[in-house]
């Protein structure tokens, strides 16, 4: 067990193209870091420049305080779970989990009894002479994850490790890892595309968008103070509600469109208005919004969708203006067209800059 | 194996498509197959004027005969080293340029060339380079002091025919471990690698299992080619000498035949040499199409 610090790490490919710029984490001892970002935004080379299977362009990667740029991938003390689980097909399952420490030469008496106990742990014990094309996807699984753990490495690297199970297996598995990890107290770094998937495994999360790091945080605190539009729109389902809004003296107004009031809480001329959709409260008719409301929004409906114990509500503010969502109950009926107010208190709104689309806070 | 299985609403068309194809098998190869079976229980004159049942008398010469378990032994030696060479050649030019990246599709063009060149070509080539009188080859191995002459040293003729033989065999096999390597994948390499494998580990204990299936197909398909198909290499190179020294069961069945004559000897070996195909077939058959298993 280790710690792992990433010091202004960046990865150049050839034609000078940046795939990670500049990115800087300090993962504590036993502490379970996710990744998470949309597809391209570098999160994966990270992680693979973490194990030593990309080269670093530049800064530096430690591991227990060691600085391991140079370290080949097997002395890093570090193993890693990856998305196709990259199990040998020529071997039995027993065989699959000793192979690394076959290759450390290892007692045979000690590979027997790491393997026997990860077999316990993992409950696959009665698969251990079966191959692995004889065995399910999330069998298989449960054997990748065999071989991190009787490696009793460092640090755990998950390379997206669910994205080939089914939706209930994917659930099941993602709530093994925690508790597995949770058990084992080892530092862990899991690469995920899943918002959903982060925000139920991590400690902390790493938010990447195109090669930079968007914020850093636990994923509470990253859900109700999202630091730019981006992180606003990527943690959460669904997506917040982000609506252009112009503002003076006198109060905020849509940038598009119109039924959007609120009060102009920074000063400025021009935000990006956030809200999620299930803190938005719903008026029928010409009920007025109270007056603790910050935001006060006019929508007409297009869309209800429902999924099960909630539905959603998809619209837009009239006239052309922004696509807007919002949470219902679940048995609730709306008309398609129907005009709706939707309303929510200072807590939940969140300003972010209309340039840059940083967050803005008091 | 599961296939689509196509429906015809006519139930003569699927007939009329096939003809064709079975035509030509049965002209070029039952037809004849069978003209060779039933010489081979007959004794004929060269003229094909008279001919005489004579049972097994043909197959029991056969193998009393020395020049017939000689051929089977240079036969063994040549089909065992071509096969072995063909193949190490091939695996490693096929991990060689697996490695590379942006030259990968050069040097696969350039590997493959060989294939192209028709066997008696090949065997012309080797013929002059190997020639003991104006080849290159023979000059510069006597400059290290070695006297090259395949016309009359055995071991030098077997050489020369192996090594026409493979280096055909070798482009063959290269594009069928290349696309073996390719198909394993790449996390593969990298689990083995954070496991602790060096390159040369890794390579035997995981890259190499992988590729049983493709190199067992390929070992068959050798062996059928060295034993078969290398007739125009020899004719080209060594026309079996010196003295039977590369005289090969393939290529004695035409000497005998066609240049001795003697129609029912050749028709004898010639059913042998069948049933070592079909044998081959079948092991096959048996073994590839359930495919190797790991």
């Amino acid at each position: 067990m280790s710690s792992i610090v990433l010091k202004d790490v960046r990865k150049v490919y050839a034609g000078n193209v940046e795939a990670v710029k500049g990115v800087s984490i300090d993962i504590a001892d036993g502490e379970f870091i996710v990744l998470v970002g949309p597809s391209g935004c570098g999160k994966s080379t990270l992680l693979r420049m973490i194990a030593g299977l990309e080269e670093i362009s530049s800064g530096e990667v430690s591991i227990g305080d060691r600085v391991v740029n140079r370290v080949d991938p097997a002395n890093r003390d570090i193993a890693m779970v990856f998305q196709n689980y990259a199990l040998y097909p020529h071997m039995s399952v027993y065989n699959n989990l000793a192979y690394g420490l076959k290759n450390r030469g290892m007692a045979k008496a000690e590979i027997d009894r790491r393997v026997k106990e990860a077999a316990r742990i993992l409950e696959i014990g009665d698969y251990l002479d079966r191959k692995p094309r004889a065995l399910s996807g999330g069998q298989r699984q449960r054997v990748a994850m065999g071989r991190a753990i009787v490696r009793e490495p460092a640090a755990f690297l998950f390379d997206e490790p669910l994205s080939n199970l089914d939706a209930k297996l994917r659930v099941q598995m993602r709530v093994e890892i925690k508790k597995l990890q949770k058990d084992l107290g080892t530092t862990s770094v899991y690469v995920t595309h899943d918002q959903l998937e982060a925000m139920t495994l991590a400690d902390r999360l790493v938010v990447l968008n195109g090669g930079s790091i968007e914020q850093i945080g636990a994923p509470i605190d990253v859900y109700d103070k999202p630091a730019s539009t981006f992180v606003a729109s990527f943690i959460g389902s669904p997506a917040m509600n982000l609506i252009d809004a112009k503002a003076d003296a006198s109060g905020l107004a849509a940038a598009k469109g119109e039924g959007l009031s609120g009060a102009n809480a920074y000063g400025r001329e021009a935000y990006v208005v956030g809200v999620r959709p299930e803190h938005l409260k719903v008026l029928r008719g010409e009920a007025a919004a109270p007056a603790d409301a910050a935001l006060t929004l006019r929508m007409k409906v297009k869309v209800l969708e429902p999924v099960g114990a909630e539905s959603y509500l998809y619209g837009e503010l009239p006239n052309g203006g922004a696509s807007l969502v919002v949470r219902v109950e679940s048995h609730e009926t709306f008309a398609i067209g129907e005009m709706v107010t939707l309303h929510a208190p200072a807590k939940d709104v969140h300003f972010f800059d209309a340039q840059s689309g940083r967050r803005i806070e008091g | 194996m599961q296939t689509k299985r196509a429906i015809f609403p006519n139930k003569f068309l699927p007939y009329a498509l096939l003809a064709p194809q079975l035509a030509i098998t049965f002209v070029f190869f039952f037809w004849p197959a069978a003209q060779a079976v039933k010489q081979s229980f007959y004794k004929e004159d060269p003229f094909g004027l008279s001919s005489r049942f004579v049972g097994l008398a043909n197959y029991t010469k056969l193998f009393q005969e020395p020049d017939y378990l000689n051929s089977i032994g240079r036969t063994a030696v040549f089909a065992i080293s071509t096969t072995g060479l063909a193949l190490i050649l091939a695996l490693i030019f096929a991990v060689a340029v697996d490695r590379l990246i942006r030259s990968r599709n050069a040097y696969t063009t350039l590997l493959l060339w060989p294939y192209a060149v028709a066997p008696a070509v090949a065997g012309i080539l080797w013929w002059f380079m190997f020639n003991p009188t104006v080849g290159i080859l023979p000059y510069m191995l006597d400059v290290v002091g070695y006297d090259w002459n395949h016309r009359l040293n055995q071991t030098d003729a077997m050489i020369l025919i192996v090594l026409a033989a493979s280096w055909k065999q070798i482009s063959y096999n290269f594009i069928f471990f290349l696309a073996g390597l390719q198909a394993i994948p790449k996390s593969l390499k990298e689990a083995a690698a954070i496991d602790g494998a060096g390159p040369v580990k890794s390579f035997f204990t995981i890259i190499l299992p992988l590729l049983s299936p493709t190199s067992f197909f390929l070992l068959v398909v050798n062996i059928v080619s060295a034993l078969f198909d290398t007739f125009a290499i020899i004719d080209a190179t060594t026309a079996g000498g010196p003295a039977q020294g590369t005289n090969v069961l393939v290529y004695k069945v035409y000497q005998d035949g066609f240049i001795g004559l003697n129609l029912g000897s050749s028709a004898a070996q010639s059913v042998i040499l069948m049933a070592v195909v079909i044998l081959l077939t079948v092991i096959q058959f048996r073994y590839i199409e359930r495919r190797v298993q790991y």
